[in-house]
C-alpha cells in the first residue's frame, strides 16, 4: 500500500489484446480526465505489450497525460502474474492516487491480485466514480475529496458508495459501457514513458498454451435499437417475434437472463446485471417482467418500451411507453406500423 | 499418493431471489427475511474439486468463515463427498472486506499445511466481486486460473487447465500448487448422497453443540452444561462428526490484518432501489395506438 498522495495521478490500466484497446480502457480515459480535473492532477495510462505502442496516441487522444508503455515479448498475451509484476512495480514508483480497471474478464483477474499485493482497497464492478469527502463516523475525521466508488450490491437490490480513505491507491474496476466513450480530439498531447521491466521465472511459470477467440457476433453495445425478449416469451418458436421486430426495426436481439436460462437465446444475447450493460437509442423488452438486475443494465436507455401482459410487471417502472398486452398480437401489429409508415 | 484439494464454500443470501419485504425501509438488507444458500459457483468449485480426487485419488477439505449457521454449508459438502470439513468462525472477522476475508482464508489453507489445488467459485452471489479468489492466490504466493472450466491434463506436479475467458477460451499449464476459480459452466454438480446425508446430517461444529445443549438444559447450571457439552462432543468426535471449528488465534492470524482494520473499503452510504413509477404513457395493444407510437418514435428520429 503507499500513504495517501493528494498529488498522485489518475490511472487507467489500458487493456488491450491482439493490437487493439478494449472500449472500456478508452471509456476510462475520458471518466479518468474527469476525476483528475476535479483533483487538479494529471492523468496516467500503463499500457503493456509485445507491441502496443502505437495504441498510446489513442489513449492521450481521450484524455490521458502520461502514457507508462511497457514493451516485453513476455507481455503478448496476458497472463496474471506479469501484468501484476507491471501494475505493483509501477504504482510502487509514480505512487498514483487512483486506479482504474475495466470489469472485464482480465481487469477481474488482474485487479485483486494488485490490491492484494499492494494491501489496497479494490472495489468491483463500479457503474459510477466521482469525487467527494467522507466524515469517519467515530473520530468524525473529515476525509477531503476521495474516489466514491459506486457500484450495485446484492443482486443489485442495493446500491452502495465505498472509499478508502488510508490504503491507497483507491482502486476500482469499472463496468463496460457505463461510462460514456466521448468523441477523442487526435490533436491532444501526451507523453509517453518507456518502463524497462524483467520478470523472474517464478512469474512466467504458468504458460498459454492454446488460445482461441470468437468474434463477437452479437453487439450489444454498439446497437442503436434493441428488442430483447424474456421469459415471458414462452418458448424458442417464439421469440422468433423478438427477431422479426428487431429485424423490421434494424436492431440487435437482446434478452434477459429469464430468457437465456430457460434456453430461449444464447447468452451472449443477456442484458443485465450479469450480462451487458447498454444505452440505446430505443430498447424495447417484451415479456421482460424488469427483475432489478434486468433494469440495472438497460434503464439508461434513451427510450424504453415495454410490453407485458402482466400491467404489475416491474419493467413498467423504467419505461417512457407501455404496452400491456400479449406480444404474439402487439409484436406482429407493430411491424405493420412499421413496414407501413409514411 | 493423489491430490489434496481444498474448497472454499460461502453461506450467502439468496439475492436471486429478494422479494420487497427483504429490503427495511432504510435500505439496508433484511438479512433474516432471506433464505441462506449454498453460494452457486462454489458448488461447481465443490464439483471439480471431487472430479479430481475420484479420477487421481487423494481428499478434498472445505473450508467456509462465516457465523455458526454456516456450517449448514460444510454439511452440504460433506453430503456430496468432502472428506473434511472447516469452520472459521470469529466475532473478530466481522466486516472484512475481500481483502481481510482473503487474508483470514489464506491462514486457514496455511494452517492445513499439504495441498496442491485450492478451489473457489468465481464469486458470491451477495457481493459478485471475484476478489477473494485472486486475492488469496496471491496471499498463499499461488499462481491462479481464474474463470475455470475444465482439466484438460493433470500429471504429476503439472496440469493443464481450459479457462474461459469471455469472448473465447484458452488453455494454461501451471505447476501445482496452484488456486483455481471455477465458473457455473464448468460441470454439472453432483446432487447429495442419500447414504451420506444419513451419515453426516448429524455433523455438529462444536458452537451449534453448545447451543443445542443450552436450549435442552434451560435450567441447569453452568457446571452441567458444560459436562454435558463435554459428553456430546466427545461422542461426536468417535463418531467422525464433529467438525473442525477454528477461530483467528487457531489461525495464528495477525489481527491488524482480520476484520474492519484490515479492510481498507468502508461503506460510506447505502441506497435501496426503490421501484419509482415515475409514470409512463401507456399505449392502448391496438392497432391505432401502436401505429400512433411508431409515428411519434419516427417524428423524434428514434427510428428510421
Amino acid at each position: 500500500m503507499i500513504e495517501p498522495n493528494r498529488d498522485g495521478e489518475v490511472w487507467v490500466f489500458a487493456e488491450q489484446e491482439d493490437g487493439s484497446l478494449n472500449d472500456v480502457a478508452l471509456e476510462l480515459c475520458g471518466k479518468a480526465r474527469e476525476l483528475a480535473d476535479q483533483l487538479g492532477v494529471s492523468t496516467g495510462a500503463v499500457l503493456a505489450g509485445s507491441n502496443a505502442r502505437n495504441l498510446a496516441d489513442q489513449l492521450i487522444a481521450q484524455g490521458t497525460d502520461r502514457v507508462y508503455h511497457v514493451g516485453h515479448p513476455e507481455l503478448e498475451h496476458y497472463r496474471t502474474l506479469p501484468y501484476a509484476r507491471v501494475m505493483c512495480r509501477l504504482v510502487t514508483k509514480h505512487r498514483p492516487q487512483i486506479v482504474l480497471f475495466g470489469a472485464t474478464p482480465l481487469g477481474r483477474d488482474l485487479a485483486p491480485r494488485v490490491a492484494s499485493e499492494m494491501r489496497a482497497g479494490l472495489t468491483a464492478d463500479c457503474t459510477g466514480l466521482d469525487i467527494g469527502d467522507y466524515v469517519e463516523p467515530k473520530t468524525k475525521e473529515t476525509h477531503r475529496n476521495l474516489l466514491l466508488q459506486i457500484r450495485p450490491a446484492f443482486g443489485g437490490n442495493i446500491i452502495a458508495t465505498i472509499i478508502n480513505f488510508d490504503r491507497w491507491p483507491q482502486m476500482a474496476t469499472v463496468r463496460e459501457g457505463v461510462m460514456r466513450l466521448a468523441e477523442g480530439n487526435p490533436k491532444r498531447r501526451g507523453e509517453v514513458i518507456e518502463e524497462q521491466m524483467e520478470f523472474d521465472d517464478l512469474e512466467l511459470a504458468v504458460r498459454l498454451i492454446e488460445r482461441h477467440r470468437e468474434k463477437r457476433l452479437v453487439n450489444l453495445k454498439a446497437a442503436r435499437t434493441i428488442v430483447a425478449g424474456g421469459g415471458g416469451v414462452g418458448s424458442k418458436d417464439d421469440f422468433k417475434y423478438i427477431h422479426d421486430l428487431a429485424g423490421a426495426i434494424g436492431g440487435a436481439v437482446g434478452a434477459s437472463r429469464a430468457a437465456v436460462d430457460g434456453g430461449l437465446i444464447g447468452k451472449e444475447h443477456q442484458v443485465g446485471q450479469t450480462g451487458t450493460t447498454v444505452r440505446p437509442a430505443l430498447y424495447i423488452a417484451c415479456g421482460i417482467s424488469g427483475a432489478v438486475q434486468h433494469r440495472a443494465g438497460m434503464e439508461e436507455s434513451a427510450k424504453i418500451i415495454a410490453i407485458n401482459s402482466d400491467p404489475n410487471a416491474p419493467i413498467f417502472s423504467v419505461a417512457h411507453y407501455g404496452i400491456v398486452g400479449d406480444l404474439r398480437k402487439v409484436i406482429p401489429t407493430m411491424i405493420k406500423a412499421i413496414k407501413g409508415r409514411e | 499418493m493423489g491430490y489434496h484439494c481444498i474448497v472454499c464454500v460461502k453461506q450467502v443470501p439468496d439475492t436471486a431471489n429478494i422479494t420487497g419485504e427483504a429490503m427495511k425501509a432504510d435500505g439496508t438488507v433484511n438479512r433474516e427475511a432471506l433464505p441462506a444458500v449454498f453460494n452457486p459457483e462454489d458448488l461447481h468449485a465443490l464439483e471439480a474439486a471431487l472430479r479430481v480426487r475420484d479420477q487421481y485419488g487423494g481428499e478434498v477439505t472445505a473450508v467456509t468463515m462465516g457465523p455458526m449457521g454456516a456450517s449448514e454449508v460444510l454439511r452440504e459438502c460433506l453430503y456430496r463427498g468432502a472428506d473434511r470439513a472447516i469452520l472459521v468462525s470469529d466475532r473478530r472477522a466481522a466486516g472484512s472486506d475481500t481483502l481481510a476475508t482473503s487474508y483470514i482464508l489464506s491462514q486457514a489453507v496455511r494452517k492445513l499445511g499439504d495441498y496442491d489445488f485450492v478451489f473457489c467459485g468465481r464469486q458470491a452471489i451477495d457481493g459478485d466481486t471475484a476478489q477473494v479468489g485472486p486475492q488469496m492466490a496471491e496471499k498463499l504466493g499461488l499462481p491462479q486460473v481464474t474463470y475455470f472450466e475444465e482439466v484438460v491434463d493433470l500429471t504429476d506436479r503439472t496440469v493443464r487447465i481450459r479457462r474461459n475467458v469471455g469472448n473465447g477460451w484458452e488453455v494454461l499449464e501451471a505447476q501445482l500448487p496452484l488456486l483455481v476459480t471455477a465458473l457455473d459452466t464448468a460441470n454439472e454438480p453432483r446432487p447429495p448422497s442419500a447414504k451420506r446425508v444419513m451419515r453426516y446430517k448429524r455433523a455438529r461444529v462444536e458452537a451449534e453443540v453448545s447451543r443445542e445443549v443450552a436450549s435442552a438444559m434451560p435450567d441447569a447450571a453452568a457446571e452441567q452444561r458444560e459436562v454435558e457439552l463435554g459428553k456430546r462432543l466427545e461422542h461426536l468426535r468417535m463418531k467422525g462428526l464433529l467438525t473442525e471449528q477454528w477461530n483467528l488465534d487457531d489461525l495464528d492470524a495477525d489481527l491488524q490484518w482480520c476484520g474492519i482494520s484490515g479492510s481498507p473499503t468502508k461503506v460510506h452510504r447505502i441506497q435501496s432501489i426503490v421501484l419509482t413509477k415515475e409514470g409512463y404513457t401507456e399505449v392502448p395493444p391496438t392497432e391505432e395506438g401502436i401505429r400512433g407510437l411508431v409515428h411519434e418514435l419516427i417524428v423524434d428520429h428514434t427510428l428510421g
